[in-house]
Formats: structure tokens, sequence, C-alpha cells
């Protein structure tokens, strides 16, 4: 089978920076810099008025063929993944493919899925490279949840930031040469509603607007995004540490040769409830996410790339990379650096 | 019992562990909010291996009923 090799990640954070003091200031009866600590969230970056997850990822796709020299004509597919489209259709990816100025005989397409969207697309990419259906594949993420946020909701506002991601998947080894392994994939319907945004598809064309208080003070219509935050909560304990226990001895491999975790990362409390879940040492576990919040699909290419940048991690090491949330859906799947 | 009540204070910082008893009505502290919610759930968690949901901690008032989920 042919390999595949995640070689490339570039990533984009909008300009407006919301902080802990903006926050605080907004709900001053509110102990936003005490929960900011448990969360390990100092700024989320927000996306402009006129600025749209396509924007976002154009820009964080120029960015990845600027600083590594490719050459957008290389690239024979492209995958969009994102749940703020510009428009039902056409498909947003259309709309990239001109404006990056990638080749005409180029494949291209939207999918949805939230926090488990970059495991996701690396199993297409993978699909794409080993059928023999495309070479190099640009793979970018773009998430703008800032815009689905009510403004009173003052918990979501905290935790999460808009960004997008770029990631060069290819046939051939080079740059962060990241050696694509086996997948665990998983899906649960069943808990649609607990993370959900209800008005504006089909289902439901009209919002109500009509605002409803949660037990927290948290306000939120069926305009806006919902997040049953319990029921999430336990959904990763529940789901994450077997989908780990299972990537691992998909790959042939034991919990102690996994060098990095790499989670979606959700909010660092979290993160270290799966950690001691998962019976694994902080210095194992990585968690960079207090510069932008949770980005959704962004978060385990931003934690990767800035790991790169540091120069933490280094060829010969395994990662694990597990994504989980809305849908429900999660992945996981475990890379080696060559 | 009283194990789970230092396991309950821990999760709140500002209050001492002397104010809290069985008969605490946690919810009426002024910290008591969503992210010590789920401190709580995780608390439940890993000290018992109990899944609790936010409906448990909305039927719940006192750190006993609480408790007693720990014991069902």
């Amino acid at each position: 089978m042919m390999e595949s090799y995640i070689n490339h990640i570039s990533y984009y954070l909008p300009e407006k920076i919301l902080t802990n003091d903006d926050l605080a200031t907004e709900f001053p009866e509110w102990s936003v810099e005490k929960i900011a600590k448990k969360i390990g969230i100092n700024e989320r970056h927000i996306a402009a008025d006129d600025e749209t997850s396509l924007d976002m990822g154009i820009k964080a796709s120029n960015l990845l063929f600027q600083e590594y020299d490719i050459d957008a004509s290389s690239i024979d597919y492209l995958l969009f993944c994102t749940q703020s489209p510009d428009y039902f259709l056409p498909t947003s990816a259309c709309i990239m493919q001109n404006k990056l100025g990638l080749r005409k005989s180029c494949g291209a397409l939207d999918f949805n899925l939230g926090c488990s969207g970059f495991i996701y697309g690396l199993s297409l990419a993978k699909g794409l490279i080993a059928s023999g259906i495309a070479n190099n594949v640009l793979l970018v993420c773009g998430e703008t949840y800032s815009k689905f946020l009510n403004k009173s909701d003052k918990g979501n506002r905290t935790i999460f930031g808009d960004a997008a991601s770029a990631s060069l998947i290819s046939n051939e080894v080079f740059g962060l040469s990241a050696k694509i392994g086996g997948f665990d994939l998983g899906t649960d319907g069943s808990g649609a509603e607990n993370l959900i945004v209800k008005a504006g598809g089909m289902r439901q064309p009209k919002m109500t607007a009509q605002e409803v208080d949660d037990d927290y003070g948290n306000t939120t219509s069926d305009a806006d995004l919902f997040m049953n935050g319990p029921e999430i909560f336990n959904f990763t304990s529940l789901n994450v540490p077997e989908l780990v226990r299972s990537n691992v001895s998909k790959n042939a491999l034991q919990m102690e040769d996994i060098n990095h975790f790499v989670f979606h990362q959700a909010n660092a409390y979290m993160l270290n409830h799966l950690r001691k879940k998962i019976k694994v040492e902080q210095d194992r576990f990585p968690v960079r996410m207090n510069f932008c919040g949770n980005t959704v699909s962004s978060t385990i290419q931003i934690a990767l790339r800035t790991l790169q940048d540091e120069e933490a991690i280094k060829t010969g090491e395994k990662i694990l990379l597990a994504g989980f949330g809305v849908g429900y859906s999660w992945g996981a799947v475990t890379i080696e650096l060559c | 019992m009283e194990d789970f009540i230092n396991n309950f204070a821990e999760q709140i910082d500002e209050t001492e562990r002397n104010e809290f008893s069985k008969d605490t009505k946690f919810k009426d502290l002024d910290e008591w909010d969503s992210m010590i919610a789920l401190s709580i759930i995780a608390m439940m968690d890993e000290e018992y291996e109990i899944t609790i949901n936010g409906d448990d901690i909305k039927n719940a008032n006192t750190i006993e009923d609480l408790y007693k989920l720990v014991n069902a």
C-alpha cells in the first residue's frame, strides 16, 4: 500500500483577541480569571464580522504555500472541514480552489465535522493516496464558533476561539514527515442534541430567538450554539480512554511506546482528567492552547505545529492523535516521525 | 462521609473546609458555577468511579444528596 505523510502544517488566527480581562470587564460578577486558569486559556482570537471560515482557510493555505515554498499546482485534492460554510451551496471548497489558484483537475469537497474533523480528514486523505486517486492532499480546517455563540454565553465564550489550519498530506516524505498509521473511528448520533446549533438548517429554517437560561446563568436561543457541558464531559470520559487503548493496539504498540499523546485541545481541565484516566504522565501529554482556546477542528494541528516549532518532537517518535466531540464523533490515529 | 466532604471541599478554593458539612446546600455558595459542577462530576469519576450527569446535580441540594449517589 502507498504510504501517506503529514508533511507541513500552517495555521491562521484572526487578528482580534478576546482576553480574560475583556471577559472579566463584560461579566464582572463572574470569576473569569479562576475559570480561565482551570481550563488553561488566556486568549482567544475572534474572526472579524466579514471574515468567514472560508476566508481563514484561504489565509492558512496561503501561509502554508509561502512558509514551505509549496507550488499550489501540486495539490490534486482539497478537503475542507467546516461547520460554518459560506453558503448552503456551492461547496466552500470549490470557491477555495479558485481563490487559491489550485488547478482545475483538482478534487474539492467540504465535510462537516467539529472536534474530530482533523482525524477524519487524515483518514480521507490516506484513503485517497493509498488508492492512487491523489498524491498531494490539502486538508484545510476552519471554524468560527464565535459567530454561533450568544453574547451572554460566558462559559462557551471563554472556551472557544476561531482559527483555520492547512495541512499538506502527500505520498512522498518531506518536512514534518509524519507517517500516517492505523485509524480508529467512531460515531454515536444519540448525542446529537448535546452540542448543536438547531436553527438555520432545513429541519428548522427559522429561529424563534426565544432565549433560555441554563442552571448557571448562560443564555442561549435556538439560533445559538448549545453545549451540554456535563454530558459532553461524560461522553469523552467514557469513550476516549477506550479509543486510545484501541488505537495503540491497532498500531501494534504498547502505551509506553507512544512518545506524545496530542488530543483535541478541548480545555486543559478536561484534558487533565482524560490524561489521568489513561494513566499517562504530563510530559507525554502536551497541552498547547492558552493562546488560542478551543479552535474545534484545528486544535490538534495548532498543537502539533507549536511542538514542531519548539523542537519538542523529533524523528523516530510516535504520536497518538485523538479528536472527539460534536456528533458525537470521534477518531484516533498514530503517526510516526520519519 | 467525611472523606466525601473533603473531596467536595477540594473542588472549591475560596470556602474553608470547616464551613462544609453534609447539610451544606452547595448551590447556595457564592462560588458555585458550571466549572465547579464539572469538577464535582470529575471528582466522582476519579475518586469513586461513578458517572453522574447534569440532572443528578440539578436534583441534589446538599452534599449528602450527592454522597447518596456514590452508594446508590
